[in-house]
């Protein structure tokens, strides 16, 4: 996409830019439907109607929100740390965004096909945690901080579980280009990676349990780096008033809701591309048999966002089916069973892909 | 090992089964009423705000003496003969002007008491509960239909009904003085 443009318009600045306005107009969009499609689907799980009254059925409560948010007074308190406490929310929001870059939304759409795309995501979430530790740190109170030790811990430690869930497949599929994972998981739905990868033999079919079994460990964990329910405990509302957004407001506090939202949608696209076939169609392509060509890109757009937003709503049936986790159950969540079974997973994986 | 396996076993299980009561969730139809747009039907006998039929009212302050946080306030004038009040709907025949009929909603109890005594029925509840204010003041309903300056009218004209009284009074206790020494005089 971005050669596309350089072709087009000759200068690498330009190019660059319009590269960079599509993920950040999904990320608007993805926090726009997203918070609406929230309190629809926790309303409705709980038997009430949600926003009701702004537009129909509430289709404009976030233009509303939204327009509230920017008018209120930047307020901080005299106690912050001034540098840290205005850059955590734009770096929060880097860290989300930056990982739109690897993510290939079709074939054509893809931000920069680097060769380590899945290690670049990994890494670039980590920024994630650096922002939320310094957004806790510098407000100077005790909820922001609890809240931001919280999450710092949660991260790192469901950090392993999804690497190594990440690692088995990249021994499976031998690239680390998320493009190329999405390649190989070509045509029909049987191809994808949950059931064992393209390619017909024993190995296929010996791998579907244990596909099942990574794609559960990295749903789970991921589900804890994005300090979703029922792994909220970060920004525990009960506990900790807001954990470490507490002393924000205005549009500082939309950047944290926009870097959540943000972060959700970047984690369910990586998981449909490790285990559902990424922008890959499961039926085969209305362009191939249509025999019209230019097509297929749009199809397989259209194919990535609904499987991104078919986890962001299992996201959400998640968050308002489970009560929040302890701590303590969260660590030995993590410690005790999702990492031994994801090296077992792992070496299982590794010894059948040698087959 | 187990245990252990029997764990994230049950761990699953169970989430699963938790999922499945909350999508069968989304498609139970909402309870919610969209109150301003549709609202739930009172009850029978609903306590909501008082109303007084002025038309009715005898000025007889039995309301107001029932009232328990005393929020009913009425001042009546006697009516100087001549003047035609009119009846109540029952056909009793009114004697006093009401000047002052108030009702403040703030203090009001809506607990019905007032209703019960009044002989002619004239003050109800009504199905009305939605009349909040922004100042306390505007609660205070008046309801009589007098305005002030006929009020004062009224209350002139039985004061100067009373100073007529109080002249013929004390006229008839000044005659008697003067008078008794002729009366055995014409017997």
């Amino acid at each position: 996409m971005y050669q596309y443009f350089y072709d087009l318009t000759g200068n690498v600045i330009i190019s660059g830019l319009i590269v960079a306005i599509f993920p950040l107009v999904n990320v608007l969009l993805v926090v726009l439907i997203g918070v609406y499609l929230e309190r629809k689907v926790s309303a409705h799980m709980q038997d009430r109607l949600g926003p009701m009254r702004t537009g129909w059925h509430g289709t404009l409560q976030l233009i509303a929100d939204f327009v509230k948010l920017l008018q209120k007074e930047d307020i901080a308190s005299t106690e912050t740390d001034k540098g840290l406490y205005n850059i955590a929310p734009v770096l929060v929001f880097t860290g989300a965004f930056a990982a739109y870059a690897a993510i290939p939304f079709s074939s054509k759409l893809i931000g920069s096909e680097i060769e380590v795309g899945i290690f670049y995501v990994i890494a670039v979430s980590g920024l994630v945690v650096v922002s939320i530790l310094m957004a806790g740190w510098s407000a100077n109170n005790k909820y922001s901080l609890l809240g931001a030790m919280r999450s710092a811990a949660q991260i790192i430690s469901y950090e392993i579980p999804t690497a190594l869930v990440i690692l088995s497949i990249v021994m499976l599929t031998g690239t680390l280009s998320l493009g190329k994972m999405s390649e190989l998981q070509t045509a029909y739905f049987w191809n994808w990676n949950i059931l064992g990868g393209a390619g017909f033999g024993l190995a296929k079919f010996l791998l579907i349990p244990f596909m099942v079994v990574g794609f559960i460990i990295i749903y789970i964990s991921t589900l804890a780096e994005t300090n979703r329910t029922p792994f909220d405990i970060p920004e525990a509302e009960s506990e900790l008033v807001a954990g470490y957004f507490t002393e924000y407001c205005g549009m500082k506090y939309a950047m944290f809701m926009l870097s959540e939202y943000g972060n959700m949608f970047a984690v369910s696209a990586i998981v449909s591309i490790l285990f559902f076939g990424g922008y890959q169609s499961p039926f085969g392509y209305l362009g191939n048999t249509l025999n019209v060509h230019w097509l297929i890109p749009y199809e397989q757009a259209f194919w990535f966002l609904l499987k991104g937003w078919f986890f962001i709503f299992v996201q959400m049936w998640l968050r308002w089916t489970l009560p929040r986790l302890r701590v303590d159950q969260l660590m030995s969540v993590c410690w005790k069973y999702l990492i031994p079974y994801a090296f077992v997973n792992l070496i299982i994986i590794g010894i059948i892909s040698l087959l | 090992m187990k245990a252990y396996l029997k764990n994230t076993w049950l761990g699953i299980y169970t989430v699963l089964v938790g999922m499945t009561v909350t999508f069968k969730h989304l498609f139970v139809p909402a309870v919610t009423i969209q109150y301003p747009d549709e609202r739930l039907k009172l009850p029978e006998r609903e306590r909501n705000r008082l109303y007084v039929n002025m038309d009715d009212c005898i000025g007889c302050d039995q309301c107001s003496r029932a009232c328990p946080v005393s929020c009913i306030e009425i001042e009546t004038v006697k009516s100087v003969p001549g003047e035609d009040l009119g009846t109540t709907s029952n056909g009793k025949k009114k004697a006093l002007w009401v000047t002052k009929f108030n009702i403040d909603f703030a203090k009001c109890c809506y607990c019905q008491l007032c209703v019960f005594p009044c002989p002619t029925e004239c003050i109800y509840m009504t199905d009305v509960f939605e009349f909040s204010e922004y100042e306390r003041g505007n609660l205070v309903y008046k309801f009589a239909t007098l305005t002030e300056e006929e009020a004062a009218q009224k209350k002139v004209n039985y004061e100067k009904l009373q100073a007529e009284k109080e002249a013929q009074k004390a006229a008839a206790a000044a005659k008697p003085k003067t008078e008794p020494p002729s009366h055995p005089a014409t017997n």
